[in-house]
């Protein structure tokens, strides 16, 4: 363990670098650049307040704000896994070549999007001041569930990544199950019109739980209860684990397939 | 016998050639099923030790297929051998291919950046160091523009000057010294003298043994991934020739 954590301080040069190059060439040549990471989450809130507001009416108090966090969460595990599932495969010339410790390539596609993301923050905060929602000091707990979600983007995108060397037909897969996660986040609708009986099966999702914390500390200033926040913790920290481990074990393979 | 800075113990790398590639999943199943996936079992690579001491300019030649480039993938650590050991002490640049690495939409400076930490050094050394390799590279001006604009050899010079910049305790080149136009040939041939004369041990590879003979003390000579032989450098190149000649 210390030996991987010498190797990394070695290479954390190279890991911010990495970082920044992904978020340079995200905005370079765009003329409105990092306004766009703004702009999306505002237009998507428009157009679902527009269509969903009506029908969920009741349930929903302010569906701007519920719209706009929930979209937040969902948007930055799929873009993150995504992006991170590409990472060994682009970056093959290099791999090739030199040696560079390969997980680097996944872990900073997952952290520049997160940062990216977090752009959509200042959106959000703004919609927050125009409904005049009700600010609490523990909205700073928001930072919580955004680093269980970070630990289980990297486990996810670092699964993908390795599976991505040897069957490209993930990336396929992936935007199916992506889409099937976005209906089962409830990004757009009330998490309580889920029928009873598929409760468990949707608890499964593991942005159901962040989503819902998240939700609560923004909207309602909850600290959210220990117990939500260890099972959501433990949950993202095996699939981390789990990530890290496959990764391990088949990284030697990987110059073979790319 | 000085220490040794790098040390191959019975190196073998083989491979299992599939029969066939596969990339889908549906093919690998339907495939498997049908007993259609053989694997071959090659040795790119077979039983090689050989020590290189510090200071030593070490030559491999070889014909083509003969598992020299296997061989610097492994020395490099890009490749694990998949039996035997290798033991370096001291930082590696490899020459590899020069450039590996570098981004197109992204300008030189930037590349130099990039391509200079992908190579293990820090942010703070390449930025004492980039006027050093602006200048040998002879980009001036277009340090700035996309790298995608360049020429092959604009993007050859800006490689070879971002890796020289390294000071390595082993650097490994395969086949290096013809980058860009005479000029720059001489140029970096003369950089690479310097490099070897401050003490840095060289890892040679190439198909001119009048390279071989003119710039190593010691040579590896490979044959179908196995030592042919291994000695001082002149023999060896002189061995080399002789053979080749005869076939």
């Amino acid at each position: 363990m210390r030996r991987y954590m010498v190797n990394f301080w070695k290479y954390r040069d190279l890991f911010i670098e990495l970082i920044k190059k992904d978020i340079k060439l995200k905005y370079r040549n765009s003329f409105l650049g990092v306004l766009w990471s703004m702009l999306n989450p505002l237009l998507m809130m428009i157009v679902l307040s527009i269509v969903f507001s009506s029908l969920f009416n009741r349930h929903i108090e302010n569906f701007p704000v519920y719209v706009l966090s929930g979209r937040l969460i969902y948007q930055f595990f799929s873009e993150s896994t995504s992006f991170a599932m590409d990472s060994i495969v682009i970056n093959s010339q290099l791999i090739r070549k030199v040696y560079v410790p390969k997980y680097l390539f996944t872990i900073s596609r997952i952290c520049s999007s997160f940062i990216t993301t977090l752009i959509a923050i200042v959106p959000l905060v703004l919609v927050m001041l125009v409904t005049k929602v009700q600010f609490y000091w523990t909205n700073f707990f928001v930072v919580v569930p955004l680093i269980i979600l970070l630990i289980l983007s990297m486990g996810v995108g670092l699964l993908l990544a390795t599976i991505n060397v040897f069957f490209r037909d993930m990336k396929h897969l992936y935007s199916i199950v992506l889409t099937v996660i976005m209906y089962l986040t409830p990004i757009f609708y009330p998490a309580e019109i889920i029928p009873e009986k598929y409760k468990v099966l949707v608890e499964l999702n593991p942005l159901f739980n962040i989503v819902g914390m998240f939700r609560g500390i923004l909207m309602d200033g909850n600290i959210p209860a220990f117990q939500s926040i260890f099972n959501s913790l433990i949950y993202s920290m095996i699939v981390m684990l789990l990530g890290f481990f496959i990764f391990y074990k088949k990284q030697d393979k990987f110059i073979f397939h790319i | 016998m000085r220490d040794p800075v790098l040390e191959i113990m019975n190196v073998s790398m083989k491979y299992r050639l599939m029969t066939e590639k596969v990339d889908t999943a549906k093919q690998f199943f339907v495939k498997k099923l049908k007993k259609e996936i053989t694997y071959e079992e090659f040795y790119a690579l077979k039983n090689i030790s050989f020590s290189v001491s510090k200071g030593e300019v070490f030559g491999i030649v070889g014909r083509n297929g003969a598992g020299k480039s296997t061989l610097l993938k492994i020395i490099s650590g890009i490749l694990k051998p998949t039996e035997g050991e290798v033991v370096r002490k001291g930082s590696i640049a490899p020459l590899i291919e020069l450039g590996a690495g570098f981004n197109g939409d992204l300008s030189g400076l930037e590349n130099i950046f990039l391509n200079g930490l992908i190579l293990g050094l820090s942010r703070k050394y390449i930025d004492q160091h980039k006027d050093e390799i602006i200048e040998f590279s002879e980009l001036g001006k277009f340090i700035h523009t996309p790298i995608k604009n360049y020429s092959s050899g604009m993007r050859a010079r800006l490689g070879f000057s971002i890796a020289t910049i390294v000071k390595p305790d082993i650097l490994i080149l395969d086949e290096i010294l013809s980058v860009g136009d005479i000029n720059f040939k001489e140029k970096s041939e003369k950089k690479i003298r310097s490099m070897i004369e401050a003490g840095t041990t060289v890892i040679f590879v190439s198909h001119s043994t009048s390279q071989v003979e003119k710039l190593c003390t010691q040579a590896l000579w490979l044959e179908d991934g196995k030592v042919r032989e291994i000695g001082v450098a002149r023999e060896i190149s002189l061995g080399y020739k002789e053979a080749s000649r005869s076939v």
